[in-house]
């Protein structure tokens, strides 16, 4: 069921497209040799280059291009062998050029597609329209003097690849499940890591609204979300706010808006008058970017497995569900845990204790896969631990809480607890006929045709065996007695 | 002493019968003697510049030097150089102290030159007068006869070309973006090479118009001006534009003559109303090639009429940009304002000049929405139009001899009505930055008034060492022995 808006006058369908800010995961900037690191202290990082002192020129940093080229790959994506860079021209106290330097006309990356997957488990692909490198402005501080503001470049000059969508988004949800993918496959390539709190991925929203059948309306721009949750908040209440003006007999202007998530509304950023001509031309202090099939090639070739095939292997190679699947190739580290784990042991065993237990565990301890003190080898320990049929299930249980606690390795949690499973027939019979004894009335109750009291029975015996009792032993053991 | 070109004095220090601070101290003391009239520095260094000196003679007395190891120059003041106020001539960048030396300058020193200081120019090189710098016009050290008429040094380089000339400076460091080397080179009566687009780095020099400006030197003679470049040129790997090719010798270049070149006259360089004394100087200038054993060849190229328009639409366009940086935030000059845009409108105001805010203004214009596609994209159209009529022209001829400027000087505060009276100086220099072509000026006579005029020999990409062998063959041809009626002498 298609997502729609209602409205005094009907049902409105929202359109929607993103404009994605990642920053490329480099060690320099995209023009000068300074440190492209985070965190650093204000202007620590800045070259003459960034700083725009006279004559100083720009020289592309060929591993920015090689982190946009993958990042095309990774998107479905044309590579575009010729492109070049122009100027943006607008004046701005952390923009010490006075031009952003972009790819306005002819972009590195052309048009490829991204497929997403719904809440619902349906699937549906979104078109890019282009990729782009350009450079990242400086930071301007207004709060730190009643009357000056401060400017930070450390950030000047740092690539950011433009990842343009097709306006294909028709719902909040279609939104969050792009930017997700997205930073998924940014996370997989290692060519941005997708930290919108840390501004390294930011997103511009787009939106219109129109009636089902109708052409686009006019669009609004929403500057610089910097969650997901966000861009899927300031769709709805821009596409709200739309709705609303169009059906009390307004019109609707282009323009640029703010998100302002405490109040869930957009508002004006600048009015037409002050609207940027940002006379864009070729810059001429660079040459055209002329790359070879090659180096395209070579950059494909070294390309890591994406989230999409990934998936479908773990489906075909360890028998699991597309949704289980999902899952657990939604980060890159959790996917390398996972075949850790079940490489040589029941893959789907292995599924049902990262995604149970070893998940819940981490949101509890708030630690993270990397972070984790429960490592895969002595996750998957553990799990050899019941394949040969040490511990049962449930004692298994109460070691993983001891792994998580102690960081320990399985093995040595069952010796000290002294957690062995019994499978001494002797000693499991002995524990039957102690409680069948000591239950004569439900055993004639058993007999007589109640036979849910069988469950009773054994965890009676198991409690009496403190836990410790094959299951299956325990089991047969009981049925032999009470037949 | 004053009369030493470069290549002799550079043999005399060598040969240790002349001292790297004898000859800095005797051209410092002619930049103070005769600078307060022809205002061709806007910096002296003279500390600096024994400093050098010194180093100079210790290497010398070791045995070892470099392609210009003592020779005293004069440094435009577009090229940054470090710990030395650099201005563009330019209020804007009055106060401006580089913390790092031009690719170009820096190989100057690696080669042992001494500077003398920085030589004045047009406003951030815009114009073909040097009336627009901040800090004073230049006087060119030539006077017409019988009269004392002060007389541009043309422009922009024209501090550079006055100081050479007038003998305060054994050679320059200059710049050229539609001609700014040649005219003034024409106008003083030296010689001045733009190289091909590419040869000298442009790291460090001040923009103007990003694809356009090419370094080059001034000199008196046309083989110092081979020496000078030599050093100058060289890939530089912080240029993305400065091409990777070899340095050849271009001053052993100067004396392999023109037997069996061809020259090529271009027809459209003829134009209508041509002053014939410089036709008559261009026509000498073919017999002295022929007689050297160049055969000359009529060619066409027939968008040159188109060049001038051009080029004012390309370079205020990247001027436009360029000069974006200069706005009060980091360095350079400020005037407050209550708020950002008020400091910059302020600081621009106040910083920048009428011809500079004018080629803003125009450059502004030429890119704006719904112009773009008229100027910038006609224009860049155009450029290619000019490249082909020179490839093609090439494909017949080894080089192209025309004159460098319409006129002789001409005197202060004239052509100043009307700014296009003023571009129409470069109409012969204009294409050559087109086309990204190199170009050199030789003096090779003098007007009716006792004016030196300069004949412009253009050549294929990269090929200066032909452009080299035609002009020292003129200037041998012609003998050019006048002498500026301002110069240091003894």
């Amino acid at each position: 069921m298609a997502y729609t808006l209602e409205g005094e006058t009907g049902s409105w369908e929202v359109v929607c497209g993103l404009e994605v800010h990642a920053q490329v995961i480099s060690k320099s900037k995209l023009f000068s040799g300074a440190s492209a690191e985070y965190g650093a202290e204000p202007n620590s990082q800045v070259s003459l280059v960034d700083a725009a002192f006279p004559g100083m020129l720009p020289v592309i940093n060929r591993e920015c291009v090689a982190q946009a080229v993958r990042t095309g790959l990774g998107l479905n994506a044309q590579i575009n062998l010729w492109s070049r860079f122009d100027r943006k021209n607008y004046f701005y106290a952390d923009l010490p050029q006075g031009y952003q330097i972009s790819q306005f006309a002819h972009p590195v990356v052309g048009e490829g597609k991204v497929e997403v997957t719904l809440p619902d488990g349906s699937t549906k692909e979104i078109g890019i329209t282009r990729l782009h490198l350009e450079q990242d402005a400086g930071k301007s501080l207004h709060d730190q003097d009643p009357t000056k503001s401060f400017i930070d470049l450390n950030r000047s000059g740092v690539a950011l690849m433009e990842i343009v969508s097709e306006p294909d988004i028709r719902s909040p949800e279609e939104a969050g499940a792009y930017l997700t993918k997205l930073r998924q496959i940014l996370r997989y390539l290692g060519t941005c890591d997708g930290n919108m709190d840390e501004g390294s991925m930011r997103a511009d929203v787009n939106v219109s609204v129109r009636k089902a059948g109708e052409a686009f309306r006019t669009r609004c721009e929403i500057k610089n979300v910097n969650s997901i949750r966000f861009v899927m908040q300031a769709v709805e209440a821009e596409a709200k706010r739309q709705i609303g003006i169009w059906e009390a007999g307004g019109e609707v202007v282009q323009e640029t808006r703010l998100f302002d998530p405490s109040k869930n509304e957009t508002r004006s950023m600048r009015s037409k008058e002050d609207a940027h001509d940002y006379r864009y031309f070729p810059d001429p202090d660079l040459l055209p970017l002329v790359l070879t099939q090659d180096f395209v090639d070579g950059l494909k070739t070294h390309l890591p497995e994406l989230p999409d095939a990934k998936t479908a292997r773990f489906v075909r190679e360890y028998g699991l569900s597309a949704y289980d699947a999902r899952i657990l190739v939604m980060e890159q580290a959790t996917a390398d845990f996972y075949e850790t784990l079940a490489k040589g042991r029941d893959a789907k065993m292995a599924a049902n204790w990262m995604m149970g237990d070893f998940f819940a565990a981490l949101n509890r301890t708030s630690t993270t896969i990397e972070t984790s003190p429960v490592s895969a080898a002595n996750l998957g320990a553990l799990i050899d631990l019941i394949a040969d049929n040490t511990i049962n299930g449930r004692i298994a249980k109460e070691v993983f809480e001891a792994m998580v606690e102690t960081g320990d390795h399985p093995a040595d949690i069952v010796e000290k607890k002294g957690l062995r499973q019994v499978t001494d027939t002797g000693a499991i019979d002995a524990a039957v006929g102690a409680v069948l004894t000591a239950n004569a009335d439900k055993v004639a109750q058993y007999k007589a045709g109640q036979e849910k009291l069988f469950g009773f029975f054994v965890g009676q015996v198991m409690k009496a065996m403190a836990g410790k009792g094959n299951p299956a032993l325990v089991n047969e053991a009981l049925k032999k007695k009470l037949a | 002493m004053f009369e030493l070109s470069l290549a002799e004095a550079r043999a005399a220090l060598r040969a240790r019968k002349l001292s790297a601070r004898e000859l800095t101290t005797a051209y410092l003391g002619a930049v103070e003697q005769l600078n307060p009239q022809l205002n061709a520095y806007i910096t002296t260094t003279p500390e600096l510049a024994l400093t050098h000196a010194d180093a100079a003679d210790a290497s010398l007395a070791r045995g070892e030097h470099g392609a210009l190891t003592g020779i005293p120059l004069a440094i435009k003041d577009l090229f940054a150089t470090k710990g030395v106020r650099t201005t563009a001539a330019s209020k804007i960048l009055a106060p401006f102290i580089p913390p790092y030396e031009s690719t170009v300058t820096a190989n100057l020193l690696r080669d042992g030159a001494v500077f003398l200081g920085k030589a004045n120019l047009d406003e951030f090189a815009m114009g073909s007068s040097n009336m627009t710098s901040a800090f004073g016009a230049v006087t060119n050290p030539w006077k017409r006869a019988g009269s004392n008429t002060p007389l541009v040094p043309g422009g922009s380089s024209g501090g550079s070309a006055a100081a050479v000339a007038a003998r305060i400076a054994l050679g320059a460091t200059a710049t050229d973006t539609g001609g700014s080397i040649r005219q003034p080179a024409a106008f003083c009566g030296i010689a001045g090479i733009k190289p091909t687009y590419g040869r000298c780095s442009r790291w460090g020099v001040v923009a103007f118009a990003s694809s356009l400006d090419q370094a080059g030197p001034v000199a008196r003679t046309v083989e110092d001006c081979a020496i000078l470049l030599g050093s100058m040129a060289g890939f530089d790997a912080k240029d993305s534009t400065s091409a990777d090719i070899a340095v050849p010798d271009f001053a052993a270049a100067c004396a392999r003559g023109v037997k069996g070149l061809r020259i090529g006259v271009p027809k459209e360089y003829r134009m209508d109303g041509m002053a014939p004394e410089i036709d008559a100087l261009w026509q000498q200038g073919l017999a002295w090639l022929r007689d050297a054993g160049a055969t000359i060849v009529d060619v066409s190229l027939p968008h040159t009429k188109y060049g001038l328009a051009t080029y004012y639409i390309v370079a205020p366009a990247e001027a436009s940009s360029n000069l974006a940086r200069y706005d009060g935030v980091r360095y350079g000059a400020r005037s407050p304002g209550r708020d950002l845009i008020e400091m910059y409108e302020n600081t621009r105001a106040d910083g920048f000049g009428a011809e500079v805010k004018r080629r803003i203004m125009i450059g502004t214009y030429v890119l704006s929405a719904g112009y773009y596609d008229a100027y910038y994209l006609k224009a860049q159209k155009v450029r290619a139009l000019i490249l082909r009529d020179f490839t093609e022209a090439f494909e017949k001829v080894d080089a192209l001899l025309t004159p460098t400027a319409p006129s002789a000087a001409f005197g202060q505060g004239e052509k100043m009505d009307d700014p296009v009276t003023m571009y129409l100086n470069d109409i012969f220099t204009v294409p050559v930055n087109m086309a990204g072509l190199p170009g050199l000026s030789v003096p090779a006579g003098l007007d009716a008034a006792g004016l030196p005029l300069g004949l412009q020999i253009i050549g294929r990409p990269f090929d200066e060492e032909t452009v080299f062998a035609v002009g020292a063959a003129i200037e041998r041809a012609a003998g050019f022995t006048a002498r500026p009626s301002i110069r240091a002498e003894g």
